[in-house]
């Protein structure tokens, strides 16, 4: 493949990786955050990606699976444009997450890693994220939501709904 | 934005810049910063390892390795590059101190890094950050930035003839990978599964050349170990704990926030006086002192225990990351156990066979306990298992899994036994499993 010509990447995240590779003694260590920034983008390590991000550094598509595999935020197959994570773990489940998890999932229709048919929201229960003394805390993508009730929850999920289809928005995603 | 909170026992050195604007570079310069630098590049290697032992500083990731003790295990001559590694992938349930200092403070973490450089006689220092941080390392990212335009990273750092890069990083999601061997291996782009010691990371460490790892928090708190000076600096804390220690206190009180206080400051003044007491009138369970995988003490264990890694130790815990999480009566400790095993199993490499299956085990042993389907030798069978998992892997998660699991189970056995045949949780709260 000649990824100049045949690139899934932006030339705005080519650019990135470009550069990426370069500060490190081994270009193999942009590896993991690589992966993560192609999966902002595209949404998720489709087999398309991995085939890049090997070329790229200069490895196999295996050695890439097997190092992409470890890691809990990267996913191989579409989450939502929105992905709502909700910590669960004992700081927030402490101050009532498991509440807060049960109104999102109610709320969207959705369970554990589900997506909604629209495409707009996917839900998951997740680990600490470190907002232990603003609990509970969500992540919405990498947006931080903190100190909720369940009451929160429909106001929250409009606002993304409302910004959704406009341009420019959700540019995390 | 997180709320900050304010006490007037807090002893600000680490938070002092917080909600002080001092992510931008001319304020923090306002503020006194990069001096501590400028003094160490003229100073001095030797020097700067001597101050730091005379702070008595001591890791705050959790481990409580003395500071310059480590800078000093690093060989002088070295055929490969020296390294310095800034792990902020901060994971530990409970702990939240670092998203502060990169929130607030970025340059203190890159003026760490260059005196840790110019310690060990580094010319690049990384700066991990956990992935999930994103909008933290937009900051970071900034603030080296805004470090390289005014010359104070480069190659001629402060105008002088010495080298310094910082170059940050974004991790994918892993606790595991806040392990410093895990953590290089993450760095070098694999997976982030623990190297076995010997040897260390002084020796060979990051791409094989000798590195130093220390967590944010301790690096962030190197600029004022120099600038007040390490003898100043020790003063404040307990003895062999110097200086003062961001506690992140979340769970059941009524003023849950980071605050930063002397080492050795009182538990129980910690819970009621700082953080406000425990929330709803309720009264204090049990509390988990340094993250959750520290064993939990009881509220007769807290009464004259101050907060430091010796005597949190002597109490049979640890003062680990100093995340406190307050756990008031209405809540059922059999859950809390499952949910912390959960967080283990789920973070578990898989590298080790004891921390694989133990927590795996654990996870399934807790739940069907939980449930109401647990049987008397359930409880013998839950501490056997932890206590065969402890010490018996390359890298603390095993202990750290094992650990919590046994204090639950000794401390609260009695609400083990009352969840026996068949009986509904006490508390009847959330059954429903932790499927993460």
């Amino acid at each position: 493949m000649n990824s100049e010509t045949m690139s899934i990447f932006s030339p705005k995240l080519s650019a990135r990786f470009d550069a990426l590779v370069e500060k490190y003694p081994v270009r193999r260590s942009a590896l993991v955050p690589m992966l993560l920034y192609a999966q902002d983008e595209i949404g998720y390590l489709s087999d398309a990606v991995i085939a890049e991000v090997a070329e790229r550094i200069g490895i196999s598509e295996l050695d890439v699976r097997n190092v992409a595999t470890y890691y809990s935020m990267l996913r191989f197959k579409p989450a939502g444009k929105y992905n709502v994570q909700v910590c669960t773990n004992i700081s927030c489940m402490l101050r009532g997450a498991y509440e807060l998890y049960e109104k999102f999932q109610e709320e969207l229709g959705i369970g554990h890693k589900g997506v909604t048919d629209d495409g707009m929201f996917s839900l998951e229960e997740v680990e600490c994220i470190g907002a232990c003394c603003w609990a509970p805390a969500i992540q919405v993508n990498y947006e931080f939501h903190d100190e909720l009730t369940p009451d929160h929850v429909p106001g929250i999920l409009k606002s993304y709904r409302g910004a959704g289809w406009a341009e420019g928005n959700g540019k995390h995603a | 934005m997180p709320r900050l909170v304010s006490h007037p026992d807090e002893v600000r050195v680490v938070s002092k810049r917080f909600g002080m604007g001092a992510a931008q570079i001319d304020r923090y310069i306002e503020l006194g910063g990069y001096e501590s630098a400028k003094k160490c590049l003229a100073q001095g290697p030797e020097w700067i390892i001597e101050e730091m032992k005379a702070s008595s500083l001591r890791g705050r990731g959790g481990a409580g390795f003395p500071t310059g003790l480590k800078w000093s295990f690093v060989p002088k001559q070295s055929a490969k590059p020296k390294y310095v590694l800034v792990n902020g992938d901060e994971s530990e349930p409970g702990t939240c101190k670092d998203h502060l200092i990169f929130l607030h403070d970025p340059h203190a973490v890159i003026e760490g890094t260059i005196i840790a450089g110019l310690a060990i006689g580094a010319k690049v220092g990384f700066i991990y950050l956990r992935g999930e941080y994103r909008y933290l390392l937009e900051i970071m990212e900034k603030a080296v930035a805004d470090a390289y335009a005014k010359g104070f990273l480069g190659k001629n750092i402060f105008g002088s003839e010495t080298e310094f890069q910082v170059i940050t990083q974004s991790g994918a999601g892993a606790y595991e990978v806040g392990e410093e061997s895990a953590l290089m291996e993450s760095l070098e782009g694999k997976r982030g599964v623990p190297r076995i010691k010997p040897p260390f990371p002084a020796v060979v460490g990051l791409y094989g050349g000798p590195t130093v790892i220390n967590n944010a928090e301790t690096i962030a708190t190197v600029p004022h170990v120099i600038a007040m000076g390490g003898a100043a600096f020790a003063a404040i804390g307990s003895a062999r704990n110097g200086g003062t220690r961001l506690f992140s206190i979340s769970g059941h009180v009524n003023k849950p926030g980071v605050y930063e206080l002397p080492m050795g400051y009182n538990l129980k003044k910690m819970i009621y006086e700082v953080a406000g007491g425990v929330r709803g009138g309720r009264s204090l369970k049990a509390v988990v002192p340094g993250g959750s995988s520290t064993p939990v003490l009881l509220p007769s264990e807290i009464e004259e225990l101050g907060m430091d890694f010796d005597q949190v130790g002597k109490a049979g815990s640890m003062l680990g990351s100093g995340g406190v999480v307050v756990i008031d009566d209405q809540t059922c400790i059999v859950e809390f156990a499952l949910r912390t095993i959960s967080f283990y199993q789920h973070e578990s490499c898989g590298w080790c066979i004891p921390c694989r299956e133990g927590t795996d085990w654990l996870k399934k042993s807790l739940t069907r306990f939980h449930a109401g389907f647990g049987e008397a030798k359930d409880i013998d069978n839950i501490q056997y298992l932890a206590e065969n998992m402890m010490g018996r892997t390359f890298c603390p998660l095993g202990d750290a899994a094992a650990m919590p699991t046994l204090g639950f189970v000794k401390k609260f056995r009695k609400e083990f036994e009352e969840h026996l045949n068949g009986k509904p949780c006490p508390y009847a709260k959330h059954v429903e499993l932790a499927v993460v």
